[in-house]
C-alpha cells in the first residue's frame, strides 16, 4: 500500500497534518539516504546523526511551509544530506576526531612540533660539527656546497656566480658530498639525532 | 586493470538509520509546532 502513494502526495498529506505520511517517507528512503551518507563519512554513528539532522531540517521546512515542489522529494533530501556531510567534514577539519586505543598517546596529537631542549642541543652540535667538516673540503667544493645548501641557490646561479659551467658546479657538489662522507666514515662521526 | 577497482567494499554497504532514530524523528515532528505571527515564525517544541 505504501508504495502506491507517491512522495509528493505524502508530502502534501504531511503538510496538511498527517504524521503517518512522514513515517512512510522516512521508512521508504531510510536505507537509500543513510547508505549515501555512510558512503561518504564511513562512520555509522556519524551517518545516523547526519540522517537525523537531515530529517529535522526536512520536518522544519515542511512545517514552516517553505517547501516548494520544484524538484522531487528525494533529490531535495539528498541535497540537504549532502550539505550536512560537507558541514561534518568542515567541522572535523577544525576539530579532528581521534579514537583512543590501548596504544593511543595524547601527546602524539597535542605535542609541540618544535624539538625539545635536548633535541635542540643535539641539533646545534650536529650543525657545528658539520660546519667544521665542510671547512675541511677543498675551496671550490666547499663554495658550491655552501651556496647550494645554505644559500639555497640553483646550480645555474652557482655557475654564474663562480664562473664555471653548470656541469662543473654539479660535479663539484657531487665530489663535495663524496668527500664529506669519506671524512665522516674515516673519523667515525655520528651525525644523527637517534 | 585491477587498480581501477576500489579495494574497499565498505563504500557499497547498505545501512539504515536505527528504529530509535526514526522514532525520535516522528516524535520530534509531532511535538514541533510552528506559529506564524506578524511576519515572524516561531518554533515551539511541545514536549
Amino acid at each position: 500500500m505504501e508504495h502506491q502513494t507517491d512522495d509528493s502526495t505524502l508530502v502534501q498529506d504531511y503538510i496538511s497534518g498527517d504524521e503517518r505520511a512522514l513515517e512512510i517517507l522516512i521508512n521508504r528512503h531510510n536505507q537509500r539516504i543513510t547508505s549515501f551518507i555512510y558512503s561518504k563519512v564511513l562512520d555509522r554513528d556519524a551517518a545516523e546523526d547526519i540522517f537525523q539532522d537531515t530529517f529535522i531540517k526536512v520536518i522544519k521546512t515542511l512545517k514552516k511551509g517553505n517547501y516548494s515542489e520544484e524538484g522531487k522529494f528525494l533529490p531535495w533530501v539528498m541535497r540537504i544530506a549532502h550539505n550536512l556531510i560537507i558541514d561534518y567534514f568542515r567541522k572535523n577539519k577544525r576539530m579532528p576526531k581521534f579514537e583512543g586505543g590501548d596504544d593511543f598517546n595524547i601527546f602524539s596529537v597535542i605535542g609541540d612540533e618544535k624539538p625539545n631542549v635536548e633535541k635542540q642541543l643535539i641539533k646545534d652540535q650536529i650543525d657545528s660539527d658539520l660546519s667544521m667538516l665542510i671547512d675541511e673540503l677543498p675551496d671550490d667544493q666547499r663554495d658550491v656546497l655552501i651556496m647550494r645548501i645554505y644559500k639555497d641557490m640553483s646550480f645555474k646561479e652557482i655557475s654564474e656566480c663562480t664562473g664555471v659551467s653548470i656541469n662543473t658546479a654539479l660535479g663539484r657538489m657531487r665530489y663535495a658530498l663524496i668527500n664529506l662522507r669519506k671524512i665522516i666514515q674515516k673519523n667515525n662521526i655520528v651525525l644523527t639525532n637517534y | 586493470m585491477d587498480q581501477l577497482y576500489t579495494p574497499s567494499t565498505e563504500k557499497c554497504e547498505l545501512v539504515s538509520a536505527s528504529k530509535g532514530t526514526v522514532k525520535f524523528l516522528l516524535d520530534y515532528s509531532k511535538s514541533l509546532s510552528i506559529v506564524k505571527a506578524e511576519g515572524m515564525v516561531f518554533e515551539n517544541n511541545l514536549n
